[in-house]
């Protein structure tokens, strides 16, 4: 059997059919705990990861309200502080980024490439709930005294297992993901012709595949050392030197390059035009993943400039260039070309354009900013420079999920989400960010530290900054949280979408909206990137 | 309204069990080569200290009251070129529809996976560290003991795909490849280990 001829199984329960409304509810309960049907895996990435969003964003608001006075009264103990910073960092990266792209190329990639499924659909399943799973062990831990640095050695333990149980339910994510991409495209669709969304998911996920085993080889010496003997690696209070790799930049790009083509996919759709050099796009969406280099090798290439013949500063400079300005280059590509493609084209006003444009925006400014912290003489190691740099890369994915979500939504639920709401909290999501960030990014150069809310002191308006910084992560907060509410209440009473609501060009928007369970009733034959256009007649609205 | 593409034949399979593997092999071969990598910074960050006959400085790495059973472990990492070799039979087996055959060496390769789990295990009885003894010896007991999981997950492959044959699929010859590549990884991450752990130390 493949995902190309008929469903994995028939694990649909149909809620109708139980006596009761409460049975009904468990059936409906069952029915999505248990899924294969590849849209409602990823609605349930999206939907917890959402969830953790607010979370981590309010977190995030209480440290930056924490550190506002550097010398004054404190809510949390020394301990919960940096209990609190990870719980913060882990949240963002794990419970955030990585599964909301994970989650929208699930939902929607399979559709993309003509497939009635997901390749391993219940290994996907599996990794759904061994994600929700390692992430509930590893707050429990973290809020238990247990993570880096914790003082309780149970927790501790419990945390490294957890973090171990999100890593292989993101990978087992992967692997069904990756293998649905290489083997179940449409006859006529080679990877050439794939959509740029698919593509990034592709680069991207293979990017986490080759990073996150690296992560889990780490966490079973560190596991196995700290139970029994803490000598190797130094204990709790070695676990951040050994994978706080995982929580910084340029692993943060590799969980983002899985959700660098949604904009590229947009973009074209408000054009209405073929994908201006495609091929390039896609060198340029690859290069992304080139981050991965970074996260395989631990190792952050600085560039100290310091070597006094110039073959000694080229020598410094190349590994310096490939390990973090390729990714850069990356982004700088998919953004120059879809806009390029704007210009060139009369673009219609497609509100989720908005949200993907300002997020990968952040991404590139985080990236620029982590390529200015590892230039040594400018001294911004340690400092929340860096922590600038996390926000605005963590926060400009959960503006490109919000772009696609609104996106592919009608294709998901059926319904649309409304304009209005989509530029407002794209807006307002963007706001946000840039408090958040911007204010570390000043700080940064006056040497406030990182990772701690007391005991430092510089001259200028270091409580400005901080205060700046906590209003925009309560603004995040707030506004992922009315994004919720908001898609809630559109995508179950929101206005009818149609089949092909945005006049789009890929397979998805072939079948009615929300797509049917198997997506396609007839095998699709494609002859080119944007199949839809060669069936459109010019010009055409729907 | 949507526009519908014209239809087509249905493809030919695309070995999605096979490319799966493929997939999973990637992600164990960068778990056990990080892990590997791992080792060999420590063992480079290890202090020197003179040889016991006087004349060289070597590191202090393995500790002195350590041996590693070498006559277990050569014969675990042989072991294992004959599984590859059951494996592939499985394979031209399955090819070739001959049911018996692929069971038979099914079975045979079960034989063998026991005999290196018991490699594995001897290797840990007979070297007689504990785990919490120090560094080294922690470091020794998660990288083999990755390794052993690996072998033991490997033998539930073998089961479930003797099962399927046993049931009448002995013509799935992709599951019967991605099998045999699973466990050509396992000899390959094996070799990996036995060379850098087991004969440098």
């Amino acid at each position: 059997m493949t995902t190309i001829d008929t469903h994995a199984s028939g694990s649909h329960v149909h809620a109708t059919s139980s006596p009761s409304a409460v049975g009904a509810f468990l059936a409906g309960v069952a029915a999505w705990a248990t899924t294969t049907d590849h849209k409602r895996i990823g609605r349930l990435f999206i939907g917890v990861a959402l969830v953790v969003g607010v979370a981590v964003a309010a977190v995030a608001a209480l440290l930056g309200a924490e550190r506002i006075t550097a010398d004054g009264y404190s809510l949390l103990d020394d301990d919960s502080i940096g209990q609190m910073f990870s719980l913060y960092r882990f949240g963002l990266a794990f419970g955030v980024v990585l599964p909301l792209m994970l989650g929208i190329a699930i939902a929607v990639v399979p559709m993309q490439l003509g497939s009635k499924t997901l390749a391993f659909a219940r290994m996907a399943m599996f990794g759904f709930w061994m994600w929700v799973a390692g992430l509930g062990v590893t707050i429990f831990s973290i809020i238990g005294n247990g993570g880096p640095g914790g003082g309780s050695a149970q927790m501790v333990d419990l945390f490294l297992l957890g973090v171990g149980i999100t890593a292989i339910g993101a990978l087992s994510a992967v692997v069904s993901l990756v293998t649905t991409i290489l083997t179940s495209r449409a006859p006529g669709m080679t990877l050439l012709r794939v959509p740029m969304l698919s593509w990034s998911s592709l680069t991207g996920a293979v990017a986490v595949a080759v990073t996150l085993p690296v992560l889990i080889g780490s966490l079973i010496y560190l596991y196995v050392d700290h139970r029994y003997g803490r000598v190797a690696f130094g204990g709790n209070m070695g676990i951040e030197n050994w994978l706080g790799w995982s929580l910084t930049q340029p692993q943060t790009y590799v969980f983002v390059a899985i959700g660098v083509g949604v904009l590229a996919e947009i973009t074209s759709v408000s054009s209405r035009s073929r994908q201006i050099l495609r091929p390039v796009l896609m060198v340029g969406v690859a290069l992304v993943a080139v981050a991965a280099l970074g996260g395989v090798t631990q190792v952050q290439h600085g560039l100290t400039w310091t070597g006094t013949s110039s073959s000694d500063k080229v020598k410094e400079l190349i590994p310096f260039l490939i390990f973090n300005a390729l990714p850069l280059l990356g982004v700088l590509i998919v953004l120059g070309l879809s806009l390029l493609g704007l210009v060139k084209n009369k673009p219609r006003i497609v509100a989720p354009i908005a949200p993907a444009l300002l997020g990968l925006g952040m991404v590139l400014t985080g990236m620029l900013g982590h390529l200015v912290s590892l230039f040594e003489p400018a001294a911004l190691a340690g400092t929340v420079f860096e922590e600038g740099e996390f926000i605005y890369v963590g926060y400009g994915a959960l503006l490109i999920a919000m772009g696609a979500i609104t996106f592919w939504g009608p294709k998901l639920w059926g319904r649309k989400f409304p304009a209005s709401a989509t530029l407002g909290l794209g807006g307002l999501a963007f706001l946000g960010t840039v408090l958040a960030a911007l204010p570390m990014y000043i700080a940064g150069f006056a040497n406030q530290p990182a990772g701690v809310v007391n005991g430092f002191s510089y001259s200028g308006p270091a409580g400005l900054w901080n205060t700046a910084s906590a209003a925009g992560h309560a603004i995040v907060a707030v506004t992922v949280l009315l994004f919720i509410l908001t898609a809630l209440r559109a995508f179950t009473q929101g206005e009818n979408a149609g089949g092909d609501p945005w006049d789009a060009q890929t397979l998805e928007w072939s079948v009615s909206s929300p797509a049917p369970v198997d997506n396609f009733v007839s095998m699709p034959v494609v002859s080119s990137a944007e199949p839809l256009l060669d069936v459109k007649p010019a010009g055409s609205t729907s | 309204m949507t526009f519908a593409l014209p239809a087509g034949p249905r493809p030919a399979p695309r070995r999605q069990v096979f490319i799966g593997t493929g997939i999973v092999v990637a992600i164990l071969s960068m778990v056990i080569g990080g892990m590997l990598s791992l080792w060999l910074r420590f063992r480079a960050a290890a202090p020197t200290r003179a040889s016991s006959d006087g004349f060289r400085q070597i590191k202090d790495w393995l500790p002195a009251d350590i041996k590693i059973p070498e006559v277990v472990t050569n014969t675990g990492l042989i072991t294992f070129a004959v599984a590859c070799i059951m494996v592939q039979w499985a394979v031209y087996a399955a090819r070739r529809r001959d049911n018996s055959h692929v069971v038979a060496a099914l079975a045979l390769n079960l034989l063998f996976g026991v005999a290196i789990v018991n490699a594995i295990v001897a290797t840990f009885i007979q070297m007689g560290a504990s785990v919490a003894d120090g560094a080294y010896q922690s470091m020794f007991f998660a990288i083999v003991g990755t390794l052993l999981a690996l072998v033991v997950g490997g033998i539930g492959f073998t089961v479930a795909t003797m099962f399927k044959s046993i049931g009448g699929r002995a013509a799935n010859s992709d599951l019967m490849s991605a099998h045999a590549l699973y466990w050509y990884f396992l000899t390959a991450a094996y070799t990996a280990v036995w060379f850098v752990v087991f004969v440098q130390k």
